[in-house]
């Protein structure tokens, strides 16, 4: 409560205190806001579509925005390699329905024709065998490429991450080729609303994208507040030397933290492809670049933040797609980005680690 | 003595070796001497994307090319022709690539065997290609670009002298150009019937030339034209511009672009949510006229409609049909679209070099290049034609395929000279 006070005396104060620059970004803001509620005036319906098309594609941004926050949480370096291990992901997805590895084949592929039952056995395997494979990759990826660097110019990282990056992208290459891949399609197309109303779709799909999205927010968010790991996390984020004397293991904690990021990309990946249709070996340049961005958006190192983030990306290409023009779209994203940036350069809510209780300013 | 006799021996052993050195080495010369004659030898190349999803269609080109080649023991004439398949595709990019096809065209140009090109596919990547051979004189044949202004006036007022920076033309194609290909797609649209379209293409040089003639073509046949966006090809998806589009209800949905960006997704999310391809039409060109794209699009291709500015293999003349058998004898696998037409090009081009060694004596590029020009009344696999004086060929035979079964058949001929 106080702290809510504190904030509102601290907004006039911040008002007056503020630069010509973030008093534009502020008032483009908020024209675009009006612009957009003017236009759902007209057509609710489509506005209400575009809207949820958005979340739903904004959902799978913050999935991955949450690997890219929950390292440089710890470690602060980003890494660039997350976007690849969410395509890896899509690819053991799409291994695992098909029932076939190293031309080995151990069971039919799974398609859109097997019964409901062996559907949904499929799906959550896919989606178990993709998280704990990308995990462990992330993991191998920070015990070989990251940790040895550890004490090293944070700059040496960071081209190391940009090489991780090139090199599962190319393993994707090899393993797939470059060519489109269709995805089985196991999630019904149908419109989940269809038996309430026609006047607005919600697919079955998008649904899926929702009920995996949110149990993973829930058990990140309780694994990092409840648990006996998740205190150590926190503790490393605000001080690794400290967190070291007082008896905890910083590259186990690590590694949990590299694990827990995979883990998220993996159930992205196969996700991703579920609801798309189809997945390539760059999916995860562009996915993961605005991953990155909503990560930035939201402030660095903050979980609501990547999730906030995310959804705000998601949204706002909807928004423009419709309202703007597709030509448009990544130059009303990035346009945004920068906005928020100047205003903001600490991100929406804050870059401070949610790792260490989350929300607060910089100081 | 003994010392003595033994430095002897050693110098026997040494002579005898040496005798056979020369003897081997004089063998070796001879060996060589043999092939040389004087039968004049040139290198023709092609220049196809070979990585990515591309590269199954571009694949029996270069099997076409050399099909033609066998069937004339390598010979034009009397002219010896090594052939060099080139690729304009990274694995990077999964398809072609703008470096990559600038990197090609300028390597050719320095070699002086080269007399003659066969390709590029893409028009993005001919766009790059036709000036830095251009300089060098070079002739080039495309069997599939369609983008207009390579050849003729468009409506950008640079094209087409901004690709011939000499003022000579050096660049011909066998494959009707996107004129008569948008022309076809607007006239089939009109004939069933449709009275609004929606135009997507993909901002590439030739998925835009090609919408921007759809566009022209079917407001000149009434054809409402409701809105035109061009697509990213590596989004994730178009949900909503397809939420978007489904708002505006259009009769029908062209796209004018390439398979490989992102074409599949496209076509996934049109049925999703504006609906199936019987309620809505999905129109698309020859750039998704291709295995890859029935593949990556699923069901959700099942009855769009496909343009191609040529006729399908098995609606070709006699000739053609000869052609198709001997090709499915000599590799086994099926024919693609443009796999006649790579067959016709290197036809073409090995003829050129047989009238151009027979009048002149020696083959040289500005020969080659001259007698491409004078190809008149041409008896090949695509029927009877000619190259007019911007390169283009005079066919005006198109045709229209739907998918059905997961299979792209045939279902009319478009004469745009109607």
């Amino acid at each position: 409560m106080s702290m809510v006070e504190a904030k509102q005396g601290g907004l006039l104060d911040s008002v007056r205190s503020s630069s010509w620059q973030s008093r534009i970004a502020v008032a483009v803001v908020a024209v675009l806001v009006v612009v957009l509620l003017f236009q759902a005036a007209q057509d609710p319906a489509q506005f209400v579509s575009q809207l949820l098309v958005g979340i739903t594609n904004g959902a799978i941004i913050a999935l991955i925005a949450l690997g890219y926050t929950l390292v440089y949480g710890i470690v602060e370096l980003i890494n660039f390699a997350h976007g690849d291990n969410f395509m890896l992901g899509s690819f053991v997805g799409l291994t695992v329905l098909s029932g076939t590895f190293l031309g080995l084949g151990f069971f039919a592929p799974i398609g859109g024709d097997s019964g409901a039952a062996l559907q949904i056995v499929g799906v959550v395997f896919a989606l178990v065998a993709a998280m704990a494979i990308c995990g462990l990759i992330n993991v191998g990826i920070e015990r070989i490429a990251y940790k040895p660097l550890r004490n090293a110019p944070r700059l040496a990282v960071l081209i190391t991450a940009i090489g991780m990056s090139f090199i599962l992208q190319n393993i994707g290459l090899v393993w797939k080729g470059a060519s489109q891949i269709p995805f089985p399609s196991l999630i019904p197309d149908g419109n989940a609303l269809g038996a309430f109303t026609d006047a607005l779709v919600y697919r079955w799909k998008d649904l899926f994208i929702i009920l995996v999205t949110i149990p993973l927010l829930l058990a990140l968010s309780y694994f990092v507040q409840r648990t006996k790991q998740g205190k150590a996390m926190r503790a490393v984020a605000q001080d690794k030397e400290a967190a070291a004397m007082m008896g905890i293991n910083v590259d186990r904690t690590i590694a949990v933290t590299f694990l827990l990021g995979g883990i998220l990309a993996g159930a992205a990946g196969v996700m991703f492809g579920l609801f798309n249709g189809t997945t390539v070996f760059n999916v995860g340049f562009r996915q993961g670049l605005f991953a990155f961005t909503a990560a930035v958006l939201g402030g660095i190192g903050n979980l609501t933040g990547a999730v906030v983030g995310g959804i705000l990306i998601g949204v706002i290409g909807a928004m423009s797609d419709q309202y703007v023009g597709v030509r448009w779209t990544e130059i009303m994203i990035f346009t945004v980005l920068i906005l928020v940036l100047v205003f903001r350069p600490q991100g929406l809510l804050g870059d401070r680690s949610s790792v260490q209780g989350g929300g607060g300013e910089r100081t | 003595m003994s010392r003595r006799r033994r430095k002897m021996g050693m110098l026997a052993v040494l002579g005898i070796a040496s005798a056979l050195m020369i003897a081997g080495c004089g063998g070796g010369g001879q060996g060589e001497g043999e092939e040389g004659g004087d039968q004049p030898t040139v290198t023709i190349v092609s220049d196809l994307p070979l990585q990515g999803s591309s590269r199954p269609q571009n694949e029996t080109i270069v099997n076409a090319i050399k099909l033609a080649l066998e069937q004339r023991d390598n010979m034009a004439g009397d002219v010896r022709v090594n052939y060099t398949s080139q690729d304009n595709a990274t694995a990077q990019a999964g398809q072609w690539d703008e470096a990559k096809c600038a990197e090609n065209a300028q390597t050719a140009a320095q070699d002086e065997e080269i007399v003659a090109w066969i390709g590029p596919f893409n028009s993005g990547c001919a766009a790059v290609e036709i000036p830095i051979l251009n300089e060098a004189g070079l002739g080039m044949v495309s069997p599939a670009n369609t983008l207009l202004g390579l050849t003729k006036p468009s409506p950008d007022p640079t094209e087409p002298d901004k690709y011939y920076p000499t003022g000579e033309r050096n660049y011909l194609r066998v494959i009707p150009a996107d004129d008569k290909q948008g022309r076809a797609g607007a006239l089939w649209l009109d004939d069933e019937g449709v009275e609004s379209v929606f135009i997507i293409d993909d901002r590439q040089v030739y998925g835009q030339g090609l919408a921007d003639q759809f566009e022209q073509n079917a407001e000149e046949l009434g054809i409402e034209v409701l809105g035109r966006e061009g697509i990213d090809g590596t989004a994730s998806n178009y949900r909503s511009l397809m939420t978007r589009i489904a708002d505006e209800q259009p009769d029908a949905i062209y796209y004018g672009g390439i398979t490989q960006n992102n074409a599949g997704q496209l076509i996934r999310d049109k049925v999703s949510i504006v609906g199936d391809n019987e309620e809505v039409i999905f129109m698309g060109p020859d750039g998704i006229f291709e295995e890859a794209f029935l593949e990556a699009a699923g069901e959700s291709a099942e009855g769009a409609y496909v343009t191609f500015g040529g006729l399908p293999p098995e609606k070709l003349s006699e000739e053609g049909q000869a052609f198709v058998e001997e090709y499915r004898d000599t590799y086994g696998g099926d024919v693609e679209a443009y796999t006649a037409y790579g067959y016709e090009a290197a036809n073409v081009v090995l003829d050129a070099i047989e009238r151009a060694y027979d009048e002149n004596g020696e083959v040289t590029r500005e020969g080659v290049l001259e007698q491409l020009f004078a190809t008149e009344d041409y008896e090949g696999v695509l029927g009877t034609w000619s190259f007019d004086e911007d390169g283009d060929t005079t066919l005006t035979e198109l045709s229209g395929q739907r998918i059905e079964g997961g299979e792209f058949t045939f279902d009319r001929t478009i004469d745009i000279s109607e």
